[in-house]
């Protein structure tokens, strides 16, 4: 299973903007490189990311293969209430992973 | 006398060629691949982009093209009424010109998204924004990479 990691601060105060890190493990093979035996290497990468906040999409990035290996995103966000933050990863070979934060604001 | 017709005809057809490519350029100044300007075509389908507000940050010098650093941000008060609907990233070089797509509204606060890139080669990235009136604005950033992505291993 991906190992995924995400930073979101724990604590915020009411309309703060947050800053939100996210890493994820996947090799994002671009599928134009070829193995020693000169057969190309079939694509696997991550197609989608996407970042929802108690259910509503805040954040989306569609990935292409010039995406390093590892994808890893900094972006930010308005610290509105407090609930949930979902993080999705979806792409080539039915991957798929999931991962959340709380986050309490006051 | 016919030689200096086609000559002229030719040049002609080369002008009227050329003020086609500067209408539907993004940076006329640099020699953007058609590859890319496609793909910028499909996302920005007949609206003109324009140069500026768009801060795209990369090492001028990569030693290592399988993970540029890429920090993208738009000046923008991110309200409902004005925000950064997306912002695009493309290269001319890469074995294929779209890099990522980044889609955020007013909820994001602050538009600006920072993550790892490969370059396969030295080469021009350009940014364009997509904001909540319909304009577009881009930047681009020039790259010197040593070690290309896409042939040697990481």
């Amino acid at each position: 299973m991906a190992n995924a990691l995400v930073n979101v601060p724990p604590r915020a105060r009411r309309g703060e903007i947050i800053e939100i890190k996210t890493l994820i493990s996947h090799p994002m093979e671009t599928g134009y490189r070829r193995s020693q035996l000169g057969t190309p290497i079939p694509r696997d990468i991550i197609r989608l990311f996407v970042c929802t906040y108690n259910g509503t999409e805040i954040f989306r990035a569609e990935l292409h293969p010039a995406i390093a290996a590892n994808p890893f995103f900094v972006f930010s966000t308005v610290a509105t209430e407090s609930g949930t933050l979902a993080f999705q990863w979806t792409g080539d070979n039915g991957f798929s992973a999931t991962e959340s934060a709380a986050i309490t604001v006051d | 006398m016919e030689r200096e017709t086609s000559r002229r005809a030719f040049l002609q057809a080369a002008a009227a060629g050329l003020g086609l490519g500067a209408v539907i350029t993004v940076a006329p100044a640099d020699a953007t691949p058609a590859a890319m300007e496609d793909a910028v075509r499909k996302v920005v389908g007949s609206s003109r982009v324009s140069k500026g507000r768009v801060k795209l940050e990369l090492p001028p010098l990569s030693e290592n093209g399988n993970t540029v650093p890429l920090t993208v941000s738009v000046e923008s008060p991110m309200t409902p009424a004005d925000h950064v609907r997306a912002i695009h990233v493309f290269t001319e070089l890469n074995p294929q010109p779209d890099v990522v797509s980044f889609r955020f509204g007013p909820r994001a606060g602050r538009a600006s998204v920072s993550t790892r890139i490969r370059l396969a080669n030295t080469q021009t990235v350009t940014a364009i924004a997509e904001l909540s009136d319909g304009s577009f604005w881009s930047a681009s950033a020039a790259v010197v990479v040593t070690l290309a992505a896409c042939l040697e291993d990481a």
